[in-house]
């Protein structure tokens, strides 16, 4: 909790934690905050395309204006940020999952094992991931699992290479010496030692994969590749305003402006987290 | 070097093999039936059967793995379901799209990116640094579809609607104009460029954020070391301390960044082609992944592998030019 509050202190990592917490507080909140219901369709000839601060004919102020189906652009994006978020949290634990697996066994096993699996992930590394993303998903019906598990299943990679060299790091010191000395087996000196102390550079990793997840569902979307209409996600929505781009600008503007927050607020983090481990990694790279 | 590079190519080449290995593994996992797809829903049994062996789906997984694998490094990459014209045919159509695109991005990611970030650097905790590095940080963040869309907005739509002069009126769909056949070279020339501004635009911008951000911390990094003190303390012109060495070493990591920032550059390209509606392999792959036309997305991503691990040798190459160590050794 104390490398937190030190990270706090860092003024670009505390904007971007607010950012990213705001939006966090809009998506829980927002059954009670959205004026709208996101799905709802009214008087469609009637409430489409309403400019932004408009009065609908039903009194209903649309703060953000509305879309082609005379949809609540605000009550969507509220409602987006909860399936955008939840993919970007979601998948990134899955990615962290599977890197740190991998690249732990890859650093405690060694030899043969350790050069196949990083050949593997350096194989997948060299690919653009909207590429192997488009591969993936061609196979299986587009949802919100196949979202979330496809784009968890491309994003390992940074993080195995990165808990491969921490876990690395990690088994020279000498406490892992003395457990080893002590007589315990190898999974539990992998799982009570090194894979403890190897994950907080980890986590700062994926912290910084949440935006770029966030981005890239919002590209799968936009593309129709991603969640299924009619749920609001950020992507679908550009994708629907691209459409009504000169009559109805705010429609893909808006949900546009929320991705880069989200991703602009990762990037804050990372900066400050980066600028605060700093010092601590340099220090250890000297001891090792 | 020579056993270098022919290290890296070998390295290169197994990194295709597993990339192929890995898509024809997933495209055997998928449900659905590519027999099925080729007859048509109406088809009989008898005819499933039929097109089942003309597709070679009778054999055993290994054995098609292993037919398939010399087929397509003999460069029998088959035919498209969707075009019905061969894959080869169709990649070579978009291939020069996406190569002009992309090289194009890539010196104007570079070129901006570079100027900005030793700019920065230089002025440091500047009004303009500051300026500079808030504007950074809003283009990096945006998605390149969604920035892509707004340029659309303002240089295609807004252009023509508030007559804006023609120079800064840009289309927004394709690499030339429906007129293009009818026009003498040099406005031919003209057009092509008029249509690759906007994409161009879209991908050098957010190329250019990224790079400038990455520069600016390196040249920085390299400031506070103490060779650069030694130089100075030594007495040596400012000009020639920041130019010989300051920028020499911090363009070192930006030529590696250059390697490792392909396949990001490659995932813009895809989106970029598709809203501009560029020709490109992007675009085709993005249209075969909607037709489940199996053999073009088994191609389009090998290409993109091979694009990618062509960059990174190039991108080798100039590590070696600009660092001297590492010419001449047998590493």
């Amino acid at each position: 909790m104390s490398g937190f509050r030190v990270l706090l202190r860092d003024g670009r990592a505390a904007a971007g934690l607010v950012i990213l917490t705001g939006f966090g507080v809009l998506a829980l909140l927002a059954p009670l905050l959205a004026p709208a219901d996101p799905l709802a369709q009214h008087d469609v000839l009637a409430t489409r395309f309403l400019a932004p601060f408009t009065e609908g004919p039903d009194g209903v102020r649309y703060w953000l204006g509305t879309d082609a189906f005379g949809r609540d652009v605000f009550s969507r994006l509220l409602y987006g940020a909860r399936i955008s978020l939840a993919v970007g949290l979601l998948s990134v634990a899955v990615s962290v999952l599977l890197g740190t697996l991998i690249g732990v066994l890859a650093a405690a096993l060694g030899g043969v094992t350790e050069r196949g699996l990083m050949a593997v992930t350096d194989a997948a590394l060299a690919m653009p991931r909207i590429v192997l993303l488009l591969a993936l998903v061609t196979l299986w019906e587009p949802s919100l699992t196949l979202v979330v598990l496809v784009l968890g299943f491309t994003g390992w990679m940074p993080v195995a290479r990165l808990a491969r060299a921490e876990a690395k790091g990690v088994l020279q010191r000498p406490y892992v010496e003395a457990a080893r000395a002590s007589g315990i087996g190898r999974g539990r000196l992998v799982w009570r030692h090194v894979l403890p102390n190897a994950t907080a550079a980890v986590m700062v990793a994926a912290a910084l994969g949440v935006g770029n997840a966030i981005m890239l569902e919002a590209g799968l979307s936009f593309l129709g590749l991603g969640i299924p209409a009619p749920a609001p996600s950020w992507g679908n929505m550009i994708a629907s305003g691209r459409e009504a781009l000169v009559n109805a600008p705010w429609v893909a503007t808006f949900p546009g402006l929320a991705v880069a927050a989200t991703v602009i607020a990762t990037s804050l983090i990372g900066d400050g987290a980066r600028d605060v481990l700093d010092p601590r990694t340099r220090e250890r790279s000297a001891t090792i | 070097m020579l056993s270098r590079i022919v290290r890296r190519l070998g390295l290169g080449l197994g990194i295709v093999f597993v990339v192929v290995t890995l898509t024809f593994i997933l495209i055997s996992l998928a449900p659905g039936d590519p027999a099925r797809l080729w007859v048509g829903p109406g088809a009989g049994q008898e005819e499933l059967d039929a097109a089942r062996r003309a597709l070679g789906l009778d054999r055993p997984v290994f054995v098609r793995y292993v037919i398939w694998l010399a087929d397509f490094a003999r460069g029998q990459w088959g035919t498209s379901l969707a075009q019905q014209r061969p894959v080869l045919r169709v990649i070579a159509d978009a291939l020069p799209h996406t190569l002009l695109l992309s090289v194009s991005s890539l010196l104007v990611t570079y070129l901006f990116g570079l100027l900005i970030g030793v700019v920065q650097a230089m002025k440091r905790r500047s009004l303009l640094d500051t300026g500079l590095t808030v504007g950074t940080l809003l283009i990096y963040g945006m998605p390149a579809y969604w920035l892509a869309i707004m340029l659309v907005l303002v240089f295609a739509y807004g252009a023509a609607r508030f007559d804006w002069p023609v120079w800064l009126q840009f289309p927004a769909l394709g690499v030339a104009g429906l007129d293009a056949d009818f026009l003498g070279p040099w406005d031919r020339f003209a057009d092509r460029v008029r249509h690759l501004t906007l994409p161009l635009a879209t991908l050098g911008a957010i190329g250019a954020a990224g790079t400038a951000r990455f520069v600016r911390s390196s040249v920085l990094d390299v400031r506070g070391q103490e060779f650069v003190r030694t130089a100075r303390a030594k007495g040596l012109p400012p000009t020639r301390v920041e130019l010989r060495h300051v920028l020499r070493n911090a363009l070192l990591p930006v030529v590696t960044l250059l390697g490792l920032s392909l396949p990001a550059l490659f995932s813009g390209t895809v989106f970029v082609e598709v809203i501009f509606a560029w020709p490109g392999v992007g675009r085709v792959m993005v249209d075969a992944v909607g037709a489940r036309d199996y053999p073009v997305v088994m191609a389009t991503t090998a290409i993109f592998a091979v694009l990618v691990i062509v960059g990174n040798l190039l991108a080798d190459l100039l590590y070696a030019v600009a660092d001297p160590r590492l010419r001449g050794t047998t590493r």
